[in-house]
């Protein structure tokens, strides 16, 4: 074991290495506000995208927008997963995460909820907005949020184990996306049906369960994966 | 003599070479006798006419799409776990054949919902988890090969078919869990089947002969595999010739 001094102002231990990569992945994040920005102008564009293809009929928008609105944040998840670990690896911050005595399970689950705050978070945030767009005004928008801060997290873990799978891979943006998208699909599917459930007046429990449900299982079983990923990656 | 014997490379090129044409042998004779039980034996369903004899195809590539992807999932976490080369080896050569008969499954399962349903595709439940299955294959394989270090390779492909085996309980019991198009299972082991006994031999006997069909090509596979993996070893030079 280790003969650290014990803890005296809670910043040692596991708990204290979780912090610090936490509070480092956060502070990359807001120094870097173009890359952090870029997925969240992405989500807007591609879902203010859709009206002009379709056309403007509000009848059509409010069918299509919870689907839209989920899709295009799936694809913008996707854009942010590239560089979760592609610096790290670059610089070398990786080895000596995988070197470090904190289980790297935890240490990859806080590099996950910087990762979520500094892209999944926001886009939930301006999503209300967006689902003003297709008229989904009150409760439907409501709903829409709500899936949204459920699944957005869920996003980020399942694709914490494609990113740690296409570390320092050539095309590992494309390749990414091939692995990350089916297994996001019960996502999207529980997701978006959760607004469309809510549009026609019934109950949106069960959606919200299954998707909490997900999250619960992805938040213990994700970290795993994407830790033994990374040791396979960087041996 | 211990099971392990044949989990060298070299011991199992030899075995794999004597199996695989009875393997072969058998997919052939299985699928002549299930086909004539299919097609000349089997009565005319009196819902669905003469369309319905797809399903001697139909459903045993959609169990061997699962089945397979089963096998190379256990495979994949054997070579992971134990570090065993022969494990991965056998994990990448299904994943092709898994690919084809999921496929085939979505394909055969297409022209058959065209007579009766009245459209290839439908966005329901068993379909759509088929789909991503394919996609889940495809993942595999794309991953396997854009990886240069060969064990790398094996390690990293295995953490993603294991992350996806999470996807066949769900084709699986989709048509349960969701009541949508796609008929119930008509074959269960907890009652009696809901087909006539001779569309129901026809359907064993034709799953039976994907089963050895399947086998035969995974353990051609793999014989290809070892000599390109082993290409630098003196027996693997023997075996080509080029020594």
């Amino acid at each position: 074991m280790r003969s650290n001094p014990p803890a005296r102002d809670g910043n040692d231990g596991t708990w204290g290495a979780w912090r610090a990569v936490f509070q480092r992945d956060l502070r990359i994040a807001l120094r870097r506000r173009a890359d952090t920005g870029s997925a969240l102008v992405f989500f807007v564009i591609v879902v203010s995208l859709f009206p002009l293809g379709v056309g403007p009929q509000f009848e059509l928008l409010r069918r299509m927008g919870p689907g839209v609105v989920w899709v295009a944040a799936l694809l913008a998840s996707m854009l942010a997963l590239g560089r979760l670990f592609a610096d790290d690896h670059a610089d070398g911050t990786l080895e000596q995460l995988l070197l470090s005595p904190t289980p790297l399970p935890l240490l990859v689950l806080a590099k996950t909820a910087a990762h979520w705050l500094a892209s999944g978070l926001l886009l939930v945030l301006v999503s209300p907005l967006l689902a003003l767009q297709f008229d989904l005004g009150g409760a439907a928008g409501g709903v829409l949020f709500l899936s949204l801060l459920l699944g957005t997290p869920l996003l980020s873990l399942i694709g914490t184990i494609g990113a740690a799978l296409t570390v320092g891979l050539r095309g590992a943006g494309v390749l990414l996306s091939l692995l990350v998208l089916p297994l996001c699909a019960p996502v999207l599917i529980f997701g978006a049906g959760a607004v469309e459930a809510a549009q026609a007046g019934l109950g949106v429990a069960a959606h919200f369960s299954l998707l909490g449900a997900m999250l619960l299982v992805a938040l213990f079983l994700a970290p795993l994966a994407a830790a033994a990923a990374l040791r396979i990656a960087v041996e | 003599m211990s099971w392990t014997r044949y989990a060298a490379p070299q011991r199992f090129y030899p075995l794999a070479g004597r199996a695989v044409p009875w393997f072969a042998g058998l997919a052939l004779l299985l699928t002549v006798l299930g086909l004539y039980i299919g097609l000349l034996l089997a009565p005319t369903d009196h819902q669905q006419g003469d369309a319905y004899r797809i399903i001697f195809i139909h459903v045993p590539a959609a169990w061997m799409s699962m089945v397979i992807y089963l096998a190379m999932a256990f495979w994949a976490a054997v070579g992971l776990v134990f570090n065993t080369r022969l494990a991965s080896m056998l994990a990448i050569a299904l994943a092709p054949t898994g690919a084809w008969m999921t496929f085939i499954a979505l394909w055969t399962g297409a022209l058959w919902g065209k007579p009766t349903w009245g459209t290839w595709w439908v966005w329901d439940a068993r379909l759509t988890s088929e789909l991503i299955l394919l996609f889940l294959y495809i993942g595999y394989m794309s991953l396997h090969a854009a990886i240069d270090d060969e064990r790398r390779a094996d390690r990293a492909a295995a953490v993603l078919a294991l992350v996806g085996v999470v996807n066949v309980p769900i084709i699986y019991f989709s048509v349960k869990w969701w009541n949508t198009l796609h008929q119930g299972a008509s074959v269960s082991l907890t009652r009696a089947p809901s087909m006539a006994t001779t569309m129901l031999w026809g359907m064993l006997v034709m799953a039976l002969a994907f089963w050895m069909y399947s086998i035969a090509v995974a353990l051609a596979r793999t014989r290809v595999i070892i000599l390109e993996r082993e290409h630098n070893t003196r027996w693997a030079r023997q075996v080509l010739g080029s020594a």
